[in-house]
């Protein structure tokens, strides 16, 4: 990526990941910006071109031309300017005097029929004007409240001019569209849990932190984007398949940050420990095509776990390996891509749903799907790197893994950190880490034992019209923390 | 505090050395921060420390007083920062901060505005996340305040990413010089829409404004003035909610010997009775949670917004 690595990541390039919000949050879509990419809006398809080069932030609207429907930028003052339209009646500071009493639910409040409206978008009407029709021809409109007037307008705003919405892409909100739509691929986690783990794992630049990552790469890419391209994540696994971490394309990482991020099995680091292994053979193993690694990986992983010897030798196949890779990693970025959008689903389980949030897919492999080919994240970690982490230890750990055993895994992986480093942990349920914060506290590896549920309610602020949302998410999920000690008989063999 | 300096970089060969700053923890809720000085001693309710003792282990060692008893020393995050700093204003949490940070999207090498600073709880975690190519400029009105906030970022090493200045925001607005260079901007001020023009005018183009304010009176004003010039506007509360975790003995019928359920509740560290060292084998007796009884219900509400892009 690094040849379209802007100047200023604040502008979309040709190949960049975005986030689209689609009205206000009712739908959120990840993207690959090419000139071919698509989206489709209700019925209409609209081609993602027009978002190229636009900073982030900048908001379309959906309308239809001669050649069909197009992504029109709206520029600040155009969309204020509509929102003032809208916002003209909130100058009235405190409700109206209207109410519902009159209104009766007959269905003949609208005297425009849906062949008028196509007839007027036939004649080149704008969204903005059908929407001032629908109201005119409104015989309640008048009765309503001046809220649900707003409401009225918005919600044919919503069906006849679409908005888009241009994102980038953070942990922040790739854990925020995940959670509404796929929680189960991120174990539940809510944001306010992953932005908790970062900071009680004490997450900074030239960190080096070991992760157990069963959250399809959330935290990994959380734990990169802290980095910012110094330090490590070294992504570790049990057994001979590295867990999937496809979340971790979304985030738009340099070749700088993609460098950062590794992989390894556990034996490799616990290589003067007896090999365990065979404890933990991974339940929930990938659910999506492309988290398949290709089979020379999975060989080369293999081989690492068999003996630390044939490491040198290793790294030269290695090499090979990530030369011929390059044409792969082409292929697994599209398939990646070409998921979602209706057809094949990874993202998009029920596409009948009217929230969804899915990825838009290609529609011919363009040349940016080659710039995606340069530094893949997750490659082994180098038998210097692992030296290193031993001698000197990890300065943080982050788990998610709903499907090991906790306890087992911390026993294992704590005498790996450096004394005095936090570790954070990640679980749906409660009671794995409560036996295991028992256990720690019964073995004295840990000081500053606790188990934190975060609590995260959202608040509608409106004038005179203050109050919780009604519904909110009731839990999203349990963290062990605490901070390694030096015990006084050392498991670290210094 | 940060693993910036490789020297200082928390590992297997760092060990404590005359002048650090460790954070001695004696219980989950007793923890003090010192700076280690060959000579001096470190007294708490029962004992007495010597600091000559500490020089030379590792962080996170067991040391042990004249009379035997023992405190850890940590070495300090912005974390254990939080739980031991001096509280000269009520300060941010845990979960304020870390919530905080990923909405403002506040990675290395941002730009970050804050007012005021406060004890400065915030502002650590702040600069660890923009280090080590990034910087937080901190204002507060209070003359006392800025310096004392100026000291404890040189004592616990974050002076090169932290700028501490004497100005009111709410009155004269951020200085001009930060115009349009600001990723994010932090208010915690008691009149925040006093500042919101100025905050929007430091902001680059998408970059998000959070406001903390404790009374929804003064997000309602602030959220009217958000309207304006930003979009994206969110107001969230977000608390946490803690565990203690016990050893009991479930007893079916009359026997009454040993810990049960109902046994007054004892906050958090409880003898493991004769579990020994390996505490999973403990026969008959099963690891419960429940929430603490008593918890900080209300901190204050995090009003988010994105300045409009042009």
């Amino acid at each position: 990526m690094s040849e379209s690595n802007p100047q200023n990541p604040r502008i979309t390039w040709e190949g960049c990941s975005v986030l689209l919000d689609i009205n206000d949050g009712d739908r959120l879509v990840f993207a690959r910006l090419s000139p071919s990419s698509t989206i489709k809006i209700g019925n209409k398809k609209c081609c993602l071109s027009p978002l190229i080069g636009c900073p982030f932030g900048s908001l379309f609207q959906v309308e239809t031309g001669p050649k069909g429907p197009y992504l029109l930028r709206l520029s600040a003052t155009a969309a204020a300017e509509s929102d003032h339209l809208k916002e003209k009646d909130d100058s009235q500071p405190t409700e109206g005097t209207n109410d519902n009493r009159s209104l009766i639910d007959n269905n003949k409040a609208q005297s425009l029929s849906g062949e008028d409206i196509d007839a007027m978008r036939r004649e080149g009407a704008t969204g903005d004007q059908i929407i001032e029709a629908l109201i005119a021809n409104s015989s309640t409109f008048d009765k309503k409240t001046l809220f649900s007037q707003e409401k009225y307008r918005l919600r044919k705003q919503k069906k006849y001019a679409p908005r888009v919405l241009l994102r980038r892409p953070f942990a922040r909100s790739i854990c925020e569209a995940y959670f509404k739509k796929h929680p189960a691929r991120i174990g539940f986690m809510r944001v306010d849990a992953l932005s908790l783990l970062l900071s009680l794992a004490d997450v900074s630049a030239y960190s080096d932190v070991l992760v157990v990552d069963m959250v399809g790469g959330v935290i990994t890419g959380a734990v990169a984007e802290r980095l910012g391209g110094t330090g490590h994540v070294c992504n570790t696994y049990f057994g001979v398949t590295p867990y999937p971490m496809d979340i971790v394309r979304i985030f738009n990482f340099n070749d700088q940050i993609c460098g950062r991020i590794v992989q390894t099995p556990v034996a490799d680091l616990c290589s003067n420990q007896e090999n365990k292994i065979e404890h933990f053979i991974s339940h929930e193993n990938t659910s999506s095509l492309e988290t398949q690694p290709d089979a020379d990986e999975r060989s080369l992983s293999t081989t690492c776990i068999l003996s630390d010897d044939a490491i040198l030798e290793v790294q030269s196949v290695q090499e090979e390996i990530s030369n011929d890779s390059l044409v792969k990693s082409v292929s697994v970025s599209e398939t990646f891509i070409s998921s979602g959008n209706g057809t094949s689903d990874h993202m998009d389980v029920d596409p009948c749903s009217t929230k969804s949030l899915d990825v838009i897919h290609e529609e011919n492999a363009s040349p940016v799907l080659k710039t995606c080919k340069s530094v893949k994240p997750g490659r082994q970690a180098s038998p210097e790197a692992i030296k290193l982490w031993k001698e000197n230890g990890f300065t943080s750990l982050i788990i998610a893994a709903p499907d090991l055993d906790t306890w087992k895994i911390v026993e294992e992986l704590l005498p790996l950190l450096s004394y005095s480093a936090p570790f954070a942990i990640y679980h749906q349920y409660l009671q794995p880490l409560a036996t295991c914060l028992h256990n720690l506290q019964t073995a004295k590896m840990a000081v500053g034992l606790q188990i934190s549920e975060p609590w995260l309610r959202e608040y509608q602020v409106l004038p005179c019209r203050t109050h919780p949302f009604m519904q909110m998410s009731a839990f999203g999920g349990y963290i062990l923390s605490g901070v390694r000690i030096c015990s006084n008989k050392p498991s670290h063999q210094s | 505090m940060l693993p910036i300096d490789p020297a200082k970089k928390n590992s297997f060969q760092n060990t404590i050395c005359d002048g650090d700053l460790v954070i001695v923890y004696e219980r989950h809720d007793v923890m003090k921060a010192v700076k280690v000085c060959d000579g001096l001693e470190l007294q708490n309710r029962f004992d007495v420390f010597k600091h000559s003792d500490w020089i030379g282990k590792p962080f996170g060692s067991r040391v042990l007083s004249n009379k035997g008893g023992f405190v850890y020393l940590l070495a300090p995050t912005p974390e254990l920062w939080t739980l031991v700093l001096s509280h000269r204003t009520q300060i941010l949490y845990i979960a304020d901060i870390s919530f905080v940070i990923s909405y403002l999207e506040i990675i290395p090498g941002c730009v970050v505005l804050e007012s005021g600073t406060g004890s400065g709880s915030l502002t650590t975690s702040l600069a660890r996340a923009v280090a080590p190519t990034g910087h937080v400029y901190t204002f507060d009105f209070h003359e006392q305040r800025v310096a004392s906030a100026r000291e404890d970022f040189g004592r616990i090493g974050l002076s090169s990413f932290v700028t501490v200045d004497i100005r009111d925001i709410q009155g004269e607005g951020f200085p001009d010089e930060f115009c349009g260079t600001a990723d994010s901007v932090f208010l915690d001020l008691p009149q925040p829409w006093l500042a919101i023009p100025s905050a929007g005018n430091m902001l680059k183009q998408d970059g998000i404004l959070c406001s903390f304010s404790p009374c929804i009176e003064q997000v309602q004003r602030s959220c009217e003035s958000l309207k304006t010039h930003f979009t994206d506007i969110r107001t969230f509360e977000v608390l946490l909610r803690t565990y203690e975790v016990r050893e009991g003995r479930m007893n079916c019928g009359g026997d009454n010997e040993g810990a049960s359920v109902g046994s007054r509740p004892s906050k958090r560290r409880l003898p493991c009775s004769s579990a020994g060292s390996n505490g999973k084998e403990t026969k008959g007796g099963s690891v419960m949670a429940r929430p603490c009884g008593e918890t900080r219900g209300h901190t204050g509400y995090l009003t988010f917004a994105r300045l409009k892009c042009l």
